[in-house]
């Protein structure tokens, strides 16, 4: 099963610069692979969730400047692509248990958002179309739950500083706000609390001691006959 | 055969009918199996119960047991290194604890070995891709907690030990329930944003197998969410960690327990020596294996170099024999076939239908019976519908989610699917999603043989998707994010008490040694060697036309 039945119509792409002919349903990463790349660097989940994959491309005769994950994207005939492979990014080290919801926390760690032009080129970069320069202004104003709605489905392929011109990681500010919302906005859940607490004073100790010295069968049964809401 | 943006028009007959039994369906249910049905599915079309997908190994301490043809292929293997090359006498790292792989669970183990007293410079987490890349940041349904009023950990480790067909090890399941408020309180504490109720209590979802609503999620990036909060503390504690390095074989001692590993830097080849007085064995599954010729939702680094370097080392392995295979793979189109579709779908509603629109499975059955009625459905009910690239899948009736939970659940609560669609051009609002059985988790492993997460070999310690006892012969949903934290958890802190007590003796590889003579009494003729570190997926002219010149 795990043959590819590869189509036969193909495209040309380029990869860094070099021309191949690929089958046309292959994504950016399989295709790359088909040629006979093998990654050690830009693979990771292949799934759309790690961003290990970020993707540059140009269409031939196109000014503009397009951005994909590798594992996502399949080829279109004239791509010219190159993956980034790392990004040298700004992360702020802090302890989390002393960080402080207020207003100017993000400014404090990252006082280069104060930069930001609202070129919306992160926006543009953002394989996820999520809406990066929103997310920044959002942290310039203090705004963990914006920050932290808007930015919740960010893979962190580092494609938004990249692009950015003033130099900004949008994603490592958006990973800050929403460690701050949810640790000092989101309300705690009260039947955590308790959980852990009759966990451990062995509420439960005596009833899992029984299940375990249960023969099988019984305890079979016990399944079967279990309450299923 | 052109590209099509959305499904062929002949697919689309199909989905006609699926919408215009909907509003019949909206009310029908299909009776969960007992255990005999559930046995009777799972013998006749469970890919584990296909004898000729396996043989027995011909050496080690697991020599006897069948196990996948794929398995036994890696450990009746040559070693990658030759152990006269290597010098053991100069250290690259001389460490209290390395931990082998930079996952859920060799993350989670880092920082708690951390927080039991262990310095970050005696801990070295190494990481074959990025740090984090893993098959935990690619979970999506959720995390199995008895934390609710209706519910409590006895009847999590009832519907877990059913689950996995009374196979377990009991202590095991125990500790993995016990623990698990434990561990969504230090989530919760991280930062970690799981869908919460306006009080701060937490959203549950019922999930396969399980029979209380106890599925938390964030979304379905639950493990994405997780994994970046844990990264970013490992980053924030300056654990240190290097990436793009694999072990290629453990190192031991002159008392027979393991004390580091032979490690690999994959971009500039060279070796390095890691001295340590606790190994951790976090690398995860096996899914890139593809058993069986099966399509996987695993990362790309899912090659079981765990399985092979533990048992050189005379490590034990249990239910090696047992693989889950996701019941909802995606099936169309072409570029994410085998791709998770995740179990949460279903958990809002979605049924699995057959090409007529119906029914013909309970939605929410244990994985390994769900994805066996799905193959009985599509090879011999032909209830299945063939893709223009020759898959078979059957329909998963995603717009039922919008109709019971309301419209707009399918972009606020699956985020990443629907995007993934919209990206092929399908709107899972609106049309049903074509899915098969998609190989998922290595349910065996390295056996844990206590809640330490001990292995039979002294120093080797384990934790995750590596290890073997936990889920028996099937995991059920929400129990593997569960399983890294625990046992990930339990393996900082135990092998931090462990380092207190024990130095290490003389360094050696002569275990290479040994397995090289037990393939030649085994008469094992081979070129292969293991660990393979990645999958190999060039085209077949790129490969046949390879030189080994620069």
């Amino acid at each position: 099963m795990v043959e590819k039945i590869l189509t036969e119509s193909k495209v040309n792409i380029y990869v860094m610069g070099k021309e191949y002919e690929v089958p046309s349903n292959l994504t950016i990463m399989k295709a790359m692979e088909y040629i006979g790349y093998r990654f050690v660097r830009g693979a990771g989940c292949r799934g759309g969730f790690c961003g290990a994959c970020a993707t540059v491309y140009r269409m031939k005769d196109e000014y503009r400047l397009r951005m994909a994950l590798a594992c996502q994207e399949t080829v279109q005939n004239g791509m010219y692509l190159a993956q980034i492979p790392f990004t040298p990014a700004n992360k702020a080290m802090y302890d989390v248990d002393k960080l402080e919801p207020s207003g100017n926390t993000l400014l404090i760690h990252y006082p280069e958002i104060a930069r930001c032009l609202c070129c919306n080129t992160c926006t543009k970069a953002c394989p996820q179309e999520l809406e990066v320069m929103n997310i920044v202004q959002a942290a310039l104003r203090g705004d963990f739950e914006e920050v932290a709605q808007l930015s919740f489905d960010c893979i962190s392929c580092g494609l938004c500083a990249m692009r950015c011109p003033a130099e900004i990681v949008p994603y490592n500010v958006a990973l800050l706000g929403r460690r701050v919302y949810g640790k000092y906005i989101m309300p705690k859940s009260r039947e955590i609390e308790k959980a852990v607490k009759e966990t451990k004073r062995g509420r439960y100790n005596g009833e899992l001691k029984n299940l375990a010295e249960m023969g099988l069968d019984e305890l079979k049964k016990m399944y079967e006959e279990r309450e299923i809401d | 055969m052109e590209f099509v943006s959305g499904y062929p028009d002949y697919m689309l007959e199909s989905t006609d009918q699926v919408e215009r039994t909907r509003d019949r369906r909206l009310d029908e249910s299909i009776e969960l199996m007992s255990l005999e049905e559930r046995d009777e599915v799972l013998r006749r079309y469970h890919p584990d119960y296909k004898e000729s997908g396996k043989r027995a190994l011909r050496l080690g301490p697991n020599k006897g047991d069948s196990v996948p043809h794929e398995i036994a292929d890696l450990i009746e293997t040559h070693p990658l290194i030759n152990p006269a090359e290597i010098d053991l006498i100069h250290l690259d790292f001389d460490l209290d604890i390395l931990i082998i792989g930079g996952g859920g669970a060799g993350m989670t183990a880092a920082l708690w070995a951390n927080y039991s007293g262990v310095k970050p410079e005696d801990i070295l987490i190494i990481q074959k891709l990025r740090m984090g890349d893993s098959n935990s940041v690619m979970s999506q349904g959720g995390i199995q907690i008895a934390d609710k009023p209706y519910d409590s950990p006895v009847i999590h480790y009832l519907d877990a030990l059913g689950g996995g067909h009374f196979t377990s090890n009991p202590e095991l399941v125990r500790t993995l329930v016990l623990d698990a408020p434990t561990i969504l309180r230090w989530h919760e504490k991280l930062g970690v944003e799981y869908d919460k109720e306006p009080n701060g209590d937490m959203i549950t979802l019922p999930c396969g197998g399980s029979s209380k609503k106890r599925l938390h999620s964030a979304r379905d990036y639950t493990g994405m969410e997780i994994i970046r909060n844990i990264k970013d503390e490992v980053i924030n504690e300056e654990l240190p960690f290097i990436e793009f390095t694999s072990a290629v074989e453990l190192i031991m001692d002159d008392s027979d327990r393991v004390a580091g590993a032979v490690l690999y830097n994959m971009e500039t080849q060279q070796y390095y020596v890691a001295r340590a007085k606790a190994t951790i064995l976090a690398t995860g599954g096996f899914g890139r294996l593809h058993i069986q010729g099966f399509q996987t939702t695993n990362h790309y680094g899912a090659t079981a170099d765990g399985i092979v370097l533990a048992y050189r080392v005379g490590a034990r392995l249990r239910d090696m024999d047992s693989v889950q295979y996701h019941p909802t793979g995606a099936a169309y189109p072409e570029q994410i076939v085998g791709l998770l579709v995740t179990e949460k779908v279903r958990n809002l509603g979605a049924q699995p239908v057959n090409r007529y629109g119906e029914q013909f499975v309970n939605p929410l059955e244990p994985r390994d019976v769900e994805a066996s009625a799905i193959i009985r459905e599509c090879y011999e009910k032909g209830g299945g519908i063939e893709t223009p690239t020759g898959m078979i899948g059957v329909w998963l009736d995603t717009p039922m989610i919008e109709i019971i939970r309301g419209e707009g659940t399918i972009e606020k609560s699956l985020p990443a699917m629907f995007r993934q669609n919209r990206r092929f051009g399908i709107d899972m609002r609106k049309s049903p999603i074509l899915v098969f059985p998609t190989l998922h988790f290595q349910n065996g492993g390295v056996e844990m043989i206590n809640d330490r997460t001990e292995t039979t070999v002294k120093g080797l310690f384990a934790a995750g998707e590596v290890t073997g006892g936990t889920h028996g012969k099937n995991r059920l949903m929400g129990n593997s994010i569960l399983d890294y934290s625990v046992y990930g958890r339990r393996a900082g802190i135990h092998a931090a008490e462990y380092t207190k007590k024990i130095s290490v003796g003389r360094l050696t590889l002569n275990h290479v040694e040994r397995y090289e003579a037990m393939l030649r009494e085994a008469h094992v003729e081979t070129d292969m060697r293991s660990p393979i570190l990645l999958p190999e997926y060039r085209g077949e002219r790129a490969l046949s036309h390879s030189l080994d010149i620069l």
